[in-house]
């Protein structure tokens, strides 16, 4: 939480770009999961869920304190977390769209997670050493995250007509969301040219290849994809991504500076 | 989620052998029926091995679905603060314990019994670890 005092020279833009986005999915997804605390529907999922979200502000804490420092503007990860505006944050879409309900926010889970497994393991072995530490620690967390929601997705899918129906729908909704996790951006080309990442549209054989049999053990049908196209990493948001930023703002807005 | 030890014995009093059946979703009777119509899971007990532990000790109980699922519950809920490195659940409903009731025959005869412990025989000083 505090400030640097040493001020860096700032990285390559799109090298604070690529760490900003896994920051922000990692918080906005987490902000999405704490609003389950109290109303999961057994007490056990509840904790469950609250678990994976302290996984995940934990991750946005270390990769928005990481992109302060590349920025060196001297930006902490409270003032990225709380003080930007909306235009400014790099999440994809699908982490704030509304948790809706049980079915969709398993479905988003695993979308998520078997994506952040594929992806921290090839960060591990990335040129910036910190993100590498980062990745190491961050793809045990997902590989439980994985795990759980995975099973939770075939037991729902393959459950009573009810769960079958919520669950295919939760995925009929989601599932066009995720292109925009491997469309080819700059950024990604630029970071993956420099040894940092991936480009993202790498992972998308591998991460298909994990969650089809999960969906075909689930009974559920994978959509086909669309031309539908969202613009959450270029900060360009849906109308639910200011009701979230309101709520999750409002503590340093109304104290600004306050700490724990 | 529920004690193992408060958790109220639904069988229909004891057996002819002195031991009653934890039931917790099978049994038949008024309130367990009740139960099944509202669908609940099962109870499953769940054992934790502390880092330094040989042995798994019981530490409470999660409703789960399944074998699967109980194990993941009993990992969320017990196993936050490092308490473990290995859990074991076992279905409650596959627990037989003694009847309350027949404690007096069970347990008291080994009251004044006290030769049974090893404090009255000397040991050889070789034998370190008894």
């Amino acid at each position: 939480m505090t400030q640097t005092t040493t001020q860096t020279v700032s990285a390559p833009a799109e090298h604070i770009e690529y760490v900003m986005r896994l920051g922000d999915n990692a918080l906005i997804l987490g902000q999405r999961l704490s609003e389950w605390c109290g109303h999961a529907p057994v007490i056990e999922e509840d904790l469950a869920l609250a678990n994976m979200a302290l996984d995940l502000v934990g991750q946005a804490r270390l990769l928005l304190t990481h992109a302060g420092k590349l920025e060196g503007k001297g930006r902490d990860e409270d003032q990225l977390a709380f003080l930007r505006v909306e235009r400014d944050y790099r999440n994809i879409t699908m982490m704030e769209v509304p948790n809706e309900d049980f079915g969709r926010t398993t479905v988003r889970n695993v979308l998520y997670s078997a994506f952040q497994i594929l992806l921290w393991q090839r960060l591990a072995t990335s040129s910036d050493t910190e993100l590498a530490a980062i990745a190491a620690k961050s793809l045990k967390e997902a590989r439980y995250h994985f795990n759980h929601s995975a099973e939770w997705v075939i037991r729902l899918g393959d459950g009573t007509e009810v769960s079958h129906a919520k669950t295919q729908a939760a995925l009929d909704y989601l599932w066009p969301y995720t292109a925009e996790l491997f469309a080819a951006n700059p950024t990604d080309e630029a970071v993956s040219a420099a040894g940092i990442g991936p480009a993202w549209g790498e992972l998308e054989a591998d991460w298909e290849a994990m969650l089809l049999p999960v969906f075909a053990q689930a009974t559920l049908v994978v959509p086909a994809r669309t031309p539908f196209k969202t613009f959450g990493k270029f900060g360009r948001h849906s109308e639910h991504m200011g009701h979230l930023l309101a709520t999750m703002q409002y503590m340093q807005r109304t104290y600004p500076g306050a700490q724990w | 989620m529920g004690s193992f030890d408060s958790a109220p014995l639904k069988g229909k009093g004891p057996s002819s052998d002195g031991i009653r059946h934890r039931e917790i979703s099978a049994a038949k009777g008024g309130k367990e029926t009740k139960n099944m119509e509202r669908k609940e899971w099962p109870l499953w007990e769940v054992f934790i091995r502390s880092r330094n532990g040989l042995d798994h000790k019981h530490c409470g109980s999660v409703h789960a679905p399944d074998a699967k699922m109980a194990l993941q519950m009993a990992r969320d809920v017990y196993t936050r603060r490092l308490e473990g490195v290995s859990i074991w659940v076992v279905k409650a409903s596959d627990i037989v314990a003694s009847d309350p009731d027949a404690k007096p025959e069970l347990f008291d005869p080994a009251e004044d019994k006290i030769y049974r412990h090893p404090t009255f025989y000397q040991l050889p000083d070789e034998v370190n670890h008894m």
